[in-house]
């Protein structure tokens, strides 16, 4: 049996290389557009200072840049090296979209971004814009493809498993492409990155009017910044992927669980605002709720009902039967008794045959598995709820906190006052750690909500690992710890000195620091 | 233009080799300046002239990576899952190397502390220096043969070590590559530096030239008389979908070089290999730059084609569990994934090297001290 600290430990590894990751893509996703805006007003205007702003905000996307694409290799390594199980047995159809990412999105926005920092003088002024949309255009499709992928694990459509192969099959590309989770994933997470990448310069650009320094830069910046993130803050807001939750049996199990909806409650359901969920008891504790929202938010509608956890767990203890049945199946048909009736009898249950794979977790002999292991492989259909219900309210508290200071922003900027508002300059600084915990938290609700599968109602996690030895493993966990903490490190110290140095870096003499020594 | 499965099992080996020639031709040349960089740049400046040969090309090509890794996933997900995870520790130890790179072109320049940059050239040394050997000890290793098997649920198993990757043949192998990187890089960098490093760079190409020659010669021949190669004695029909266990695979010696006498043709390869870093120490010798860049690309098709050509149909054969080698008939996709893939690869790859090659021309000059000189501030 794989053992369980190998799973934990890959787990593991994979959580901290994707949100280590995750701190990077946002920025690159927002503060690209954000570069599009600010030279395309150069080029339309002709005025310096609009060329300035997209090479300063440009140089700090450089620096954020680069460890994107260093940690990206990570991710692209990772799948084979820790998960070669996951990747046999998916990979006729989740390795589809990655190798289209590179042919059509990657190599887009990398071949571009060097013409970015080294073309301007180079390139006419549209041929640079041009550069710079592509550099754009290429980072958020690459975004869409690599979401079209993870979408996949999250609602599992247009594929099939074929026993002569042992492993998922692609039938439906459209499908696959069209997967209605990917595309509540995808207008969710890009909107997610433009807050992103608008909060990181409103903050600074704050900073700056702060600071007293660089005040047409920082307006300037500061404005473009405010329009951006307001409207960027209110589509994430406005299609939050809720709605993403009503496909796809797993989705809904994890809806439940960031609600804490132990039984399935009459239609319109209540919303959980606050409470502590206990999930050994299986109730939550001191809960305040809120009439009818939950309702609202899970199904658009005041009658559809949202289904509880405890019934979850009883519909799928009859899927892992179900499961047992597929599996004794599909090792009949594995050891060459491929009569008609056992084929026949395979694709009416083999839908199930991932239920069934839960049971490996506690017993090889799956045919002959126990009551007791029949309850416990369906009580581990459902995620821990606390961890999931804390995370999602600390995402959307997130988002509301932005959306008033972008409101704030906004409306200040309209009145051509902003600069003079210093508690709203102090709180957009303050608020800069923001955008980054509501992606990590989102990330943490959407990829634990998950399990216990890799791929929903398919592969369990704990099948999906390489056959290597926990140690080895936990070896390059370390590596990649020590490894990702000095690069961070090195990020950290470059940003803060160039954020701190501000225009003045790119030594044209016209800025705050230049002006005092010469 | 009639697609069946067996084709597309072909096209797809075919295209999978397309993606690794064109990372090896345009990562390559990167790689090579960043092997040379602390070996002829002298200077601090020199180093930014060889850096910034390299400056707006490296990230695009370093996609071929990504892009050859994504396809074999895709395409071929079994030796993407039985490679990835059973060359474990040599896969950790390129992707911590690779680290270094983006993050070395990018900072390197940024502050002007001379221990801080001499740091990230070293970072850059090591970046650059340790994936092609690595993938040279990977491609030694297959023609070896690797332990490995797939239990009935085709779980796949390795059960090798890490030092056993590292035995006389594979290094031969990984040398070789090593070599023929630094000669592609140094012919770049005569192509396109002034200023005395064009002339150390020709040395270096010349240099790296005559040892390609010989350490090619010298694995062909190993191949010929020490290892013994891999043949399907029997497998069921090339236009179904099987798992590699379906098939009968025995050990040969010599069998490596069945497919020159099947298809003659095939033996354009080697000779492209030889011809190519021939004619790279002839044209450097003469200072024609571009004719040598032209026969160093040409020697680097020749040699992985070879590599490629001498395993056919074979990819990663098994040496404790004959029949479980992973072939191009056995490792693949279904025929739907391959065929959406082929489409997409024939409409973006023309694409891709329609918009790189603008981006080169558009970027063409030699790279000397007084742009480097004029542009502190903006340049790597």
């Amino acid at each position: 049996m794989i053992s369980e600290s190998l799973v934990d430990i890959s787990r593991l590894q994979f959580a901290i290389t994707a949100m280590y990751h995750f701190l990077f893509v946002p920025l690159t996703l927002g503060l690209s557009w954000m570069l599009v805006i600010m030279e395309s007003v150069y080029v339309m205007t002709g005025k310096q200072i609009y060329k300035d702003m997209t090479k300063f905000w440009g140089k700090l996307f450089g620096i954020n840049f680069a460890l994107g694409v260093t940690t990206g290799l990570t991710m692209e390594f990772q799948f084979g090296t820790n998960w070669a199980y996951y990747s046999h047995y998916v990979g006729d159809v989740f390795g589809a979209p990655l190798a289209i990412e590179g042919l059509m999105a990657f190599m887009l926005e990398s071949t571009f971004v060097g013409m970015f920092f080294l073309g301007w003088d180079r390139l006419s002024k549209q041929q640079h814009l041009l550069a710079t949309f592509l550099v754009a255009i290429g980072s958020n499709m690459s975004a869409l493809w690599i979401l079209i992928a993870n979408a996949w694990m999250q609602n599992p459509v247009g594929a099939e498993f074929n026993y002569e192969t042992m492993r998922m099959e692609m039938t439906n590309f459209a499908e696959v492409i069209l997967n209605p989770v990917a595309q509540v994933k995808f207008i969710h997470t890009v909107a997610a990155g433009y807050v992103t990448g608008a909060m990181f310069v409103l903050s600074i650009s704050a900073y700056y009017l702060l600071k007293g320094r660089d005040i047409g830069f920082a307006r300037r910046s500061f404005a473009i910044a405010a329009g951006f993130g307001f409207a960027s803050i209110c589509s994430v807001i406005l299609l939050g992927d809720e709605s993403g939750y009503e496909v796809g049996d797993v989705q809904q199990t994890k809806l439940a669980a960031i609600e804490a909806e132990w039984n399935t409650e009459q239609p319109p359901a209540a919303f959980t605002l606050f409470g502590l969920p206990n999930d050994e008891t299986m109730e939550t504790d001191y809960a305040i709720k809120i009439p009818y929202l939950m309702g609202l938010i899970a199904t658009r509608s005041f009658d559809t009902p949202v289904m509880g956890i405890k019934d979850i767990i009883t519909e799928n203890e009859e899927r892992v039967r179900n499961g047992i049945v597929a599996y004794g199946l599909l090792q009949q048909l594995r050891a060459g008794q491929k009569d008609e009736a056992i084929i026949d009898e395979f694709e009416l249950v083999k839908h199930d045959l991932g239920y069934g794979l839960l049971l490996k977790k506690y017993t090889q002999d799956v045919v002959n598995a126990s009551e007791a292991h029949i309850k416990m492989a369906a009580r581990d259909t459902v995620p821990a709820v606390a961890p999931l219900f804390w995370s999602f309210r600390i995402m959307v508290a997130s988002g509301f906190i932005m959306f008033v200071i972008f409101t704030l922003a906004f409306y200040h900027c309209a009145k051509r006052q902003e600069y003079k508002q210093r508690w709203l300059l102090r709180a957009a600084l303050m608020a800069l750690p923001l955008p980054w915990i509501a992606a990590e938290t989102g990330w943490f609700v959407a990829e634990f909500g998950r399990q216990p599968w890799s791929i929903s109602g398919i592969l369990p996690t704990h099948l999906s690992t390489s056959s290597l030895s926990a140690d080895t493993v936990f070896n390059s966990l370390t590596a990649i710890i020590v490894f990702y903490t000095v690069l961070l490190i090195i990020e950290m110290y470059l940003m803060i000195r160039f954020t701190r140095l501000g225009p003045s870096s790119l030594h044209t003499g016209q800025y705050h620091f230049e002006n005092k020594h010469n | 233009m009639i697609l069946d499965y067996e084709t597309l099992k072909l096209i797809w080996w075919a295209l999978i080799g397309v993606l690794l020639i064109g990372f090896a031709l345009t990562d390559g040349f990167d790689m090579g300046v960043g092997i040379l960089l602390p070996i002829i740049g002298k200077t601090d400046e020199e180093r930014r002239i060889m850096l910034n040969t390299v400056g707006p090309h490296w990230e695009g090509n370093q996609v071929w990576l990504v892009t050859a890794g994504g396809a074999l996933f895709a395409a071929w997900p079994l030796v993407y899952a039985m490679a990835f995870s059973g060359f474990y520790l040599a896969m950790m130890i390129t992707l911590f190397a690779l680290f270094l790179r983006p993050v070395g072109f990018d900072y390197r320049s940024k502050l002007t502390n001379t221990s801080w940059r001499s740091g990230w050239d070293w970072g850059l040394f090591i970046g650059s220096a340790i994936p092609p050997v690595i993938f040279g000890v990977a491609f030694g290793n297959l023609l070896l043969g690797v332990p490995f098997h797939f239990d009935e649920f085709m779980r796949p198993t390795y059960t090798g070590t890490f030092f056993q990757l590292l035995n006389p043949f594979a290094l031969l192998a990984g040398i070789i590559s090593l070599t023929m990187i630094t000669m592609h890089g140094a012919v770049w960098i005569q192509m396109r530096t002034l200023d005395g490093l064009e002339g150390r760079a020709r040395s270096v190409a010349k240099l790296a030239a005559v040892a390609l020659v010989i350490l090619f010669a010298i694995a062909g021949f190993w191949l010929n008389i020490g290892i013994d190669g891999f043949i399907i004695e029997h497998m069921p029909s090339a236009n179904s979908a099987f798992t590699p266990d379906h098939k009968i695979v025995s050990q040969q010696a010599g069998a490596w070089l069945i497919n020159y006498q099947l298809y003659p043709w095939m033996i354009i390869a080697p000779i492209a290999g030889f011809i190519g870093a021939i004619s790279v120490y002839f044209c450097a010798e003469a200072d024609r730059s571009g004719f040598a860049f032209i026969g160093s690309s040409l020697s680097l098709t020749g040699i992985v084609l070879t590599a490629g050509f001498s395993l056919f149909p074979f990819i990663m054969p098994s040496t404790t569990d004959l029949n479980s080698s992973l072939t191009v008939w056995d490792a693949t996709s279904s025929l739907l994934t391959l065929k959406i893939m082929f489409w997409v690869a024939v409409v973006f790859v023309p694409i891709i090297i329609v918009y790189s090659t603008w981006t080169y021309r558009k970027m063409w000059r030699r790279i000397d001290t007084h742009f480097i000189r004029s542009n502190q501030h903006t340049t790597y």
